[in-house]
């Protein structure tokens, strides 16, 4: 169908074979020579000033290198966003949430840090906590931060069009609300660093990290060191989300640890420290009113959110941002209006997971729009199809849609599922069917510090030998397959086999890449290689055109040979010259054709070494308004989805039944990859759906800190996911690519949330949607069932 | 704590290993055997990335002390392969895109091998079961379901049992989710020998009287 050879295809990932026989190597896998463990202290408090520390005895232990507090690791800020710097490695004046870090060792082995960290010795002052964001937003409440006041971190007012006329002529008004919990990304490898700082003053820092380029930056102002002279390598990666993308204390702690003993230092997180540290979803209080007219055109959408925060920033101003203006899409929406607060309470720091932002504003978005098409007579998919935008439009909030294959995915879900039928069709108690769609960036549209860095740069460099290709990127792959894709990219353009394409990355010292988040690697680190690999392959074919003495474009790489105008040309004599360097080898080339080994090694003898250079920035993107510059993209993915479930009425236990999901990734640079980032999505959506939720008790501590009490879906939670790949082809996007990695989270919840009103008439309106609230919902109807009876008897 | 040598038996190699009592066979194949195949997720046996075999049985070797694994067969991802071929259920994830982070992959692989060794010819749902115990957070178990099922397929779905490595398996006859882990509960507590608690009590002991 595309015409490519490698693109498009189910090429096998070219780090599975390692991953699957464990020779794959994660940080927590390295062992330096002489390497010493790191261990944190963690505040037990949510909130308190530390009156007293003393680290004597713990530094007097055998078998301890270093312990450090806030004066040893300094008091510089460090953050997300320049604008909102607030952390410090440790805790230097107080302490904001269980979990802060307040001091850290260096030891021989594990046990005995883990002594060294009983010998420090704290006296904490407790002041008061606020743990609810609305309480933390009243006045006289306990203030976390100077800086902000009424503990609001950040708050976004945004009005596009004429809300309140338009809501007034609408035919049909809905409001209502839908809260979240605050959740985990539950990537399965803790985070993990090893930090060695050498003899010439440069630090190596091995990180579990999705975000190599921002974690060099941080750790280079918070040490007080050049850049150059920081580099972060990012070994294998066992998932991210969101939460691995910022630099953490305890990446910084390990630092300085290595600076302070001169010795390799690693720290690994244990799973509740992975909890305490989260920086993963918000919790979300969004309320909403939507309008419509009777014809099924949405008018207005007025937005009101609430964002519990945690104890710090993080990425939270992305988030409240993207909260509001990702629901400038998909649907013609002439009029919006966004007031979004992000506040800080004395909890687990939030940040970003996949769907940045976006998730649960999406789901009561959605189900607004059930509601609405319920109240003016119009099935749920229709309304979608009739508002939904297409190629060339742009929303109220100047996001442009240079491709769009909404009709494709609400038409494909609807009729893979057999939408009309079923929804007609004879009814089962319990028994729902539930729809919803979804709208995502592909790769935020400026980087987080402001500059005009080019996002990323791709080189790729000929092996001197012949045959092989070195692909160097500073993007991560954190298991979604970047390196995969890139391998493909460069290997369809080269002509050879994805084996062919050694691919290293995640590694500072070989391009600048700003990481895996916002869904940005596919479509700007793939132009960039498509670019370095273009590069590449016009230096080889012009050095061969001087040998064959045929124009350059008459040559072309193909299937692993060189073909003049699809012939294999007189190649003889290169032949020759390349079997001649090679004496006594055995596996020389005897194809009909000059090979790609031969072509390349000609190459090199010719002109040196053969380096192409690819690099990638997005155009000046987005409105002037405030706040523009987050949800702008090159490009923009959309989605939907269909459910079934089927709710026990007895104990309210929902079982999902079938699901069938519809995704617009551009152009799917490898379908199995495509589908599994959609499975992985819309597995994750489920999980927050129905079980995920952090429990914190009053005292603000971490009550589930593990993956007994915080239950993701299991294999046994799953239905089979029925996946729709639809490719709208993206003009922005490298060879029409753009994201699946996030935006295939966003329709899981809402259709859920249909579903199950589908199923039992109960609108909820607070996640997740666990057997009690199933069941209390369900108890609530039947009394305003029978109040409703008795009233009208 | 005093360390005692332990002989471990692991991918059909024994090695000898100095250990602590409370050391466990996570820790051992990790850190003194450099098998670092074997992830550890949670050290409290919710995600099963730490997942091996013992005697032909998944199990969690983070729940596992390591002298209690002494006197069993451990076979870790790194003696999956035999050769520089792949077993047909490594080759099957790896087609199948089964593999994304590829963290819960060892665990899930070695967990496909425990069914497929007493159950030759499993559907869709037991293949669920029997990973049930893996979490993976990537790839919504769809790919994986699917490879293990194409591996059956390629392994033969007649194939014989070995009733010997049918008799090891506690709850395989009944099927009864609920007695099969009753079972292998008792079956694993039952792993470490009366002489071996003897021995880590006294060890223990001995440790207490120092301090």
């Amino acid at each position: 169908m595309s015409g490519h050879r490698i693109l498009n295809s189910r090429a096998v990932k070219v780090d599975a074979a390692v991953k699957v026989t464990g020779q794959a190597v994660y940080t927590d896998d390295m062992v330096l020579p002489g390497m010493l463990r790191g261990a944190i202290l963690h505040s037990p408090l949510p909130h308190a000033r530390i009156a007293h520390l003393d680290l004597e005895r713990a530094r007097a232990l055998p078998g301890v290198h270093a312990v450090i507090g806030p004066d040893e690791a300094g008091g510089t800020r460090f953050g997300v966003s320049p604008a909102r710097y607030d952390e410090t490695v440790l805790a230097s004046d107080r302490v904001r949430y269980v979990g802060d870090e307040v001091a850290a060792v260096a030891a021989e082995d594990m046990e005995t840090a883990l002594e060294a960290l009983s010998l420090i010795e704290v006296d904490y002052e407790e002041h008061p906590a606020v743990l609810d964001p609305h309480e933390a937003m009243l006045d006289g409440a306990p203030q976390l931060h100077a800086e902000y006041r009424g503990n609001v971190c950040a708050r976004v007012e945004q009005h596009f069009g004429d809300v309140d006329a338009a809501l007034a002529a609408a035919d049909e008004v809905v409001s209502g609300s839908l809260t979240s919990k605050m959740q985990d990304g539950a990537f399965l490898e803790p985070q993990a660093a090893i930090a060695q700082l050498d003899r010439r003053g440069h630090l190596t820092l091995w990180s579990s990290t999705q975000v190599p380029h921002y974690v060099q930056r941080t750790v280079a102002m918070v040490m007080g060191m050049p850049e150059g002279h920081v580099r972060v390598v990012k070994p294998a990666v066992g998932g991210g989300f969101g939460p691995k993308a910022a630099a953490s204390s305890m990446e910084l702690v390990t630092c300085l640890l290595a600076r302070e003993t001169g010795r390799p230092v690693k720290t690994v997180m244990s799973r509740e420290q992975v909890f305490l540290h989260s920086r993963a979803r918000h919790q979300f209080f969004h309320r909403m009113t939507t309008g419509i007219r009777q014809d099924g055109s949405l008018v207005a959408l007025d937005h009101h959110n609430v964002m519990d925060g945690g104890a710090y920033a993080s990425f939270g101003i992305a988030s409240v941002y993207y909260a509001g203006s990702l629901l400038g899409g998909p649907y013609k929406l002439p009029n919006m209006r966004y007031e979004g607060y992000r506040v800080v309470t004395n909890r687990t720091p939030c940040g970003a997971q996949r769907g940045h932002g976006a998730v649960i504003a999406r789901a009561l978005f959605e189900r607004q729009l059930d509601e609405l098409a319920e109240r003016i007579g119009m099935d749920p998919v229709q309304v979608r199809l009739k508002n939904m935008m297409g190629a060339g439009d742009v929303t109220c909030n100047e996001l442009n849609m240079s491709s769009l294959g909404m009709r494709e995915c609400v038409e494909g879900v609807r009729d893979r599922s057999s939408w009309l039928e079923r929804r007609s069709g004879p009814r089962t108690p319990g028994r729902g069917l539930g729809m919803a769609c979804g709208f995502f960036v592909s790769g935020a549209g400026y980087p987080i510090y402001r500059s005009k860095t080019f996002h990323c740069t791709v080189i790729i460099k000929l092996a001197e030998v012949g045959g092989k290709v070195h692909l160097l990127t500073g993007s991560a792959d954190i298991g979604q397959g970047s390196d995969t894709a890139f391998a493909m990219i460069a290997a369809e353009i080269l002509g050879i086999d994805v084996e062919d394409v050694d691919v290293q990355s995640g590694d500072t010292a070989l391009t600048v890449d700003l990481g895996a988040y916002s869904s940005r690697q596919t479509l700007m680190t793939g132009h960039a290689t498509r670019e370095a690999a273009e590069a590449v392959r016009d230096q080889v074919l012009a050095a061969l055109a001087a040998r064959m003495e045929v124009p350059a474009e008459a040559l072309s790489l193909e299937d692993g040979v060189v073909k003049v105008r699809g012939e294999a040309g007189e190649f003889e004599p290169l032949r020759t010259e390349y079997l001649k360097e090679h004496r006594g080898y055995t596996d020389l080339p005897d194809a009909p054709f000059l090979t790609f080994r031969e072509a390349s090694r000609i190459a090199f003898l010719d002109q040196g070494a053969i380096v192409g250079v690819g690099k990638y920035r997005p155009p000046p993107l987005g409105g002037s308004y405030k706040g523009a510059a987050v949800g702008t993209s090159p490009a923009y993915g959309c989605s939907a989805q269909v459910v079934e479930v089927d709710v026990d009425l007895e104990t309210g236990k929902i079982s999902v039944l079938r699901m069938v999901d519809a995704h617009d990734c551009g152009y799917a640079i490898n379908r199995t990859s495509v589908e599994g980032q959609m499975q992985g999505s819309v597995c994750m959506g489920l999980g927050e759906a129905l079980y995920e939720e952090v429990k914190f008790g009053d005292r603000g501590q971490l009550l589930n800190g593990n993956l007994a009490d915080y239950k993701i879906p299991t294999a046994m939670d799953m239905p089979a996911v029925d996946t729709i790949v639809v490719e709208s082809g993206e003009p922005n996007g490298p060879f029409g690519a753009k994201e699946v990695g996030e935006g295939a989270i966003m329709p899981t919840i809402p259709a859920l949330l249909n579903a199950v009103y589908d199923a039992t008439g109960v609108r909820y309106d607070e996640l997740p949607l666990t057997p009690e609230r199933i069941l209390a919902g369900l108890t609530a109807q039947r009394h305003a069932d029978t109040e409703d009876g008795d009233n009208s008897g | 704590m005093a360390k005692r040598i332990v002989e471990l038996e692991v991918n059909g190699r024994v090695h000898e290993i100095a250990a602590s009592p409370n050391r466990t066979l996570l820790e051992a194949l990790r850190e003194d055997l450099g098998l670092t195949g074997t992830k550890q997720g949670c050290g409290a046996g919710d995600c099963g990335t730490c997942t091996v075999l013992l005697d032909g049985r998944a199990v969690n070797a983070c729940l596992i002390l390591a002298v209690q694994a002494a006197g069993h067969e451990i076979v870790t991802i790194e003696g999956v392969a035999h050769g520089p071929e792949l077993h047909p259920l490594q080759a099957a994830f790896v087609d199948h895109g089964a593999v994304q982070c590829g963290f819960c992959t060892p665990g899930m692989v070695l967990s496909g091998m425990a069914l497929l060794h007493t159950n030759p010819d499993p559907t869709d749902d037991e293949i669920r079961v029997a990973i049930s115990g893996n979490l993976c957070r990537c790839t919504g178990y769809q790919k994986i379901v699917e490879a293990v099922s194409a591996a059956a397929d390629e392994m033969g779905r007649d194939r014989p049992i070995d009733s010997d490595t049918l008799a090891q398996i506690p709850g395989r006859e009944g099927g009864d989710m609920e007695q099969t882990s009753e079972s292998i509960t008792a079956w694993a507590q039952g792993l470490a020998t009366g002489e071996d608690l003897e021995a880590l009590a006294s060890s223990l002991d001995g440790e207490g009287g120092d301090r």
